[in-house]
């Protein structure tokens, strides 16, 4: 009988987890006829053991629930909120019953009978508001697949034998070719090879699950948590076929209910809030996994209020976290960091969905144990992403062997973007002070040997050498120079040694087919302890706090002629790219020059008081990563590194100091000031702009309106209360109070003396006007 | 029942290990080197379909480096959170009983051993020095100062 009643409790379990995402499915759209039927199964099944087993509890409950459910097959009766959430509760009370009966406990108490009366047609069901999904579970098998269930250590030691069996096999293969055998021998031999890879491909694969069972209970879990707090939520969940090892995703369940409690308790706002800050009223949750390098990536994204940084140092300094001197040294990027020390919480009371004591600084332990990292990122207003990222070990990867000498290494394939013969055509190794710079059908990009980082000796000559191009996880490329490329293989990783992992080189250890050990690099690592800068990898203190940096960082920059023909150097990491633009996209507008690329309008540098002569001006686009601004040159010198000392000039401005560069001085310019002095303060418009455009006109809402919404701007009628920052009005017209205003004629030509106004199909006239009455604020 | 110790010379000394915390003893004779690694990490190995990281029992007690260069050496095989590690020593002896409670040490030691130590036991063949199995793989004076 006890065995009837587990096999019973395993059951209901597995069609409960499977339910989870199937009934906010079908509250959205209740006549999915699919999944109605799926939680009519499912009642109906508990309704047939309990009347078997004698829970006359669970049987009723699940009988009424199937008597109305059966009402809405039939047709006789429309699924509406009340009877969801009516058939939800009973749901969640079976449920309970469930868990208690698996846990031997008594059945909780209370009475059923008030949610058996909530089902009955027109009952005042305490309504819910509806969380839908928008998940790509549409092609979801809709019956649970069979399974059985086993234990991991079971598995673990079906892994290891079948991981025997490949070793015996390739043995066996040696021994094989040393000896004379028959052809048939030989044929039988191949059809058990081929049988153990097979077996040992569907053994692997029992480990790992896709991450889509995480995903699946998140929609209830929204929906609830939305319900309770009188909040609307659009959950968008991608990548669930994302595969992850059974027990990284058994490890990453509470750090990322924590954070989607978090985000929807925390982040996003009321709807009347949303309204009022101009968002939908509902708001949107993004959840997404993908694997990149040799990590597995999970984005958890909402629109809501974001994070204040200011507060967060604030209320850090008042709980002693960090005194005020190294308050004030803190990146935006830091301040945000401080959500994961002990002890703060943004959130004014502590409520009952996010505030259990269990903070984020938990949640980041929980990760950093299993190796992996969690960040945060955020912008007051508009939303919050949270990213975590945990390690691939134990997961099957693809890797490239290579060797040094006579030792084997593999390189996660994700990682490497080309591999090419250091002497090959197009490609150049060059040695700067020590630094390798190899230069790869024009592109430069820094080079480590890995002979040198490892110190081993290596007996090929540098010409000799390949070089693979690697691009780790979130960073810039650099390229890796490897004695001998050998072998494409799949690899099963697993964690090494403490000892081993402490080098910061190593993402994990593997066995080869011939069953000799093989170190797995972690190219992030190799970049690291090679000294490669990661430009694009903001890491924060704490996250670094690998292995000691081996000598000073390397500063490269990019050596140019200015347009008034001064040497000077650049930070190599604020140039985007190089553009070439024809001169007449140069203007002065709203006191300052601009140059306009593309459908950008950026403010230009390096071209004050100078003469634009010829027809065509070359600019350097600089990015600080939200900005960009543009930076005229005359032509580029080459690429460089400093390492001469710096001599600081005295007063800020566009020159930082001066430095010799490849024998000759040059001045080394600020990008920091450039940015400051031309994206300057109103850089972070706190409140969208608002735009009046006449509501009458049709030109005006077809053509115009896209575009000014394009740039930026909220649009409204003549009849809102709000105060425009800018009216946009025919020429002639009459405007209200407004902080600027753009005027539009109809004729490409002025037709009497100059009065700003702007031809409509003006397309960069018009963005430019636009762009410079955002300024204005 | 008195618990079993593993006999082993290390540095041409007899010493024993909690018998308990050893899975097997084995000859290892591929060593795949880890560069950049702690000095007493002596590489990888694999035993069947298992990786073990061979520690070298004499460079991590800073009583000299083993000489891994040619032939087989014998390991004790041990196991900590979840990681197989494979103990270089000279030779393995025996298995014994242990007739006494580990007891301090009066007298000095050298330095690695006194890290390592977890004072005497008394046996049929006379008085062995315990030793720490996690104190071997944490690694001598060497390692702390990478």
């Amino acid at each position: 009988m006890d065995d009837l009643i587990a096999d019973f409790v395993a059951e209901c379990r597995d069609m409960l987890e499977a339910l989870g995402g199937e009934i906010v499915a079908w509250e959205a759209q209740p006549d999915d006829r699919a999944r109605l039927d799926n939680i009519f199964r499912f009642v109906h099944t508990v309704k047939g053991n309990c009347g078997f087993f004698d829970f006359p509890r669970l049987e009723a409950l699940s009988h009424a629930a199937e008597d109305a459910l059966a009402d809405v097959r039939a047709g006789r009766r429309q699924p509406d909120g009340a009877l969801v959430s009516a058939v939800l509760a009973i749901i969640d009370r079976i449920a309970e019953m469930i868990a208690a009966i698996e846990a031997g406990e008594e059945m909780p108490a209370g009475d059923d009978s008030a949610l058996i009366d909530a089902l009955a047609p027109g009952a005042e069901g305490h309504a819910t508001p509806v969380a839908a999904t928008v998940a790509d579970a549409q092609g979801k098998a809709t019956s649970a697949p069979r399974t059985i269930r086993l234990s991991v250590e079971l598995l673990d030691r079906v892994m290891s034998t079948v991981s025997d069996m490949v070793l015996a096999r390739n043995e066996l293969a040696r021994r094989l070719r040393e000896s004379e055998t028959e052809v048939i021998v030989d044929g039988a031999f191949e059809r058990l090879s081929a049988i153990i890879a097979e077996m040992r491909d569907a053994i692997t694969r029992t480990r790992m699950q896709r991450i889509e069972n995480l995903f699946v209970a998140l929609p209830r879990m929204v929906r609830d948590l939305s319900g309770e707090l009188g909040k609307q939520v659009l959950v968008d969940i991608e990548g669930g076929d994302v595969e992850l090892d059974r027990e990284m995703i058994e490890m990453i369940r509470d750090p990322l209910t924590h954070i989607i409690r978090n985000a929807v308790d925390h982040g996003i706002e009321t709807p009347a809030e949303r309204l009022k800050a101009g968002k939908r009223e509902i708001g949107l949750l993004c959840v997404s996994a993908r694997q990149s390098g040799n990590q597995i990536l999970i984005d958890i994204q909402d629109d809501g209020r974001g994070i204040d940084g200011k507060k967060l140092v604030e209320k850090a300094i008042a709980n002693g976290v960090i005194d005020k001197a190294a308050a004030a040294q803190l990146s935006p990027r830091e301040q945000l960091a401080l959500i994961f020390e002990a002890g703060l919480s943004t959130a004014k009371a502590v409520t009952a969905i996010s505030g259990r004591g269990v903070g984020m600084d938990v949640v980041r332990s929980n990760v950093e144990r299993i190796g992996g990292i969690v960040e945060v990122d955020s912008r007051p207003g508009e939303g919050t992403r949270m990213t975590l990222r945990v390690p691939l070990t134990l997961t099957i990867i693809p890797a490239l062997t290579v060797s040094i000498g006579n030792q084997h290494f593999a390189i996660p394939r994700s990682a490497i973007e080309e591999i090419v013969r250091a002497n090959g055509e197009s490609v150049t190794l060059e040695h700067l002070g020590g630094a390798g710079v190899a230069t790869i059908r024009g592109r430069r990009v820094p080079e480590v040997s890995l002979a040198e980082i490892l110190g081993l000796e290596s007996h090929v000559e540098d010409a000799d050498r390949r070089l693979i191009v690697l691009r780790p996880a979130g960073g810039d490329v650099y390229a890796l120079s490897v004695d001998r490329i050998h072998d494409h293989e799949e690899l099963v990783v697993k964690p090494a040694a403490p000892a081993v992992m402490a080098t910061g080189l190593y993402a994990g250890t593997t066995l080869a087919d011939d069953g000799s050990p093989i170190l797995l690099f972690d190219p992030a690592g190799l970049a690291e302890v090679g000294g490669v800068k990661l430009e694009a990898q903001e890491r924060a203190a704490r996250i670094a706090q690998g292995p000691a940096n081996t000598g000073p960082r390397i500063v490269q920059v990019l050596l140019f002629h200015g347009l008034d023909g001064a040497r000077r150097a650049l930070r190599l990491a604020v140039v985007d790219r190089i553009e070439e633009v024809p001169i007449s996209a140069v203007r002065t507008t709203a006191g300052q020059l601009r140059v306009q690329v593309g459908d950008a309008i950026l403010p230009l540098a390096g071209a004050e008081g100078a003469e634009l002569g010829g027809e065509k001006l070359r600019v350097f686009r600089l990015s600080d990563g939200v900005h960009e601004i543009g930076y005229a040159f005359r032509e580029v010198v080459d690429f460089a590194t400093i390492d001469n000392d710096v001599i600081h000039a005295d007063r800020p401005g566009e020159v930082s100091g001066v430095s010799l560069i490849n024998g000759e001085p040059a001045e080394l310019v600020d990008a920091h000031w450039l940015f400051a002095n031309h994206v300057g303060s109103s850089a972070h418009a706190a409140q969208p702009l608002v735009c009046r455009l006449p509501a009458d006109d049709p030109w005006m809402q077809n053509m115009l309106r896209p575009i000014v919404e394009a740039a930026g701007y909220v649009v409204v009628g003549e009849d809102s209360e709000a105060t425009a920052d800018l009216v946009i009005a025919s020429q002639g017209e009459q405007v209200g109070e407004a902080a600027s205003a753009i005027f539009l004629r109809s004729e490409p030509e002025p037709a009497g003396k100059k009065d700003g106004s702007i031809y409509r199909y003006d397309r960069a006239g018009l963005l430019m006007a636009l762009k410079s009455a955002g300024r204005g604020k | 029942v008195n618990e079993l110790l593993l006999v082993v010379t290390i540095a041409g000394e007899r010493v024993a290990l909690p018998a308990a915390a050893v899975e097997s003893v084995v000859e290892l004779d591929t060593l795949i080197p880890v560069p950049r690694a702690a000095p007493h990490v002596a590489g990888l190995s694999a035993l069947r379909s298992r990786v073990l990281t061979v520690i070298d029992c004499m460079r991590s007690l800073d009583l000299g480096v083993t000489d891994c260069s040619q032939g087989i050496r014998e390991a004790a095989v041990v196991e900590l959170d979840g990681h197989h590690y494979a103990l270089i020593v000279d030779q393995v002896e025996d298995v014994v009983e242990a007739l006494s409670a580990p007891a301090p040490l009066r007298a000095a030691m050298g330095a690695g051993w006194e890290r390592a130590s977890l004072g005497m036991v008394e046996t049929e063949t006379g008085p062995l020095l315990l030793v720490d199995v996690a104190a071997i793989l944490a690694g001598g004076a060497e390692a702390k100062a990478a």
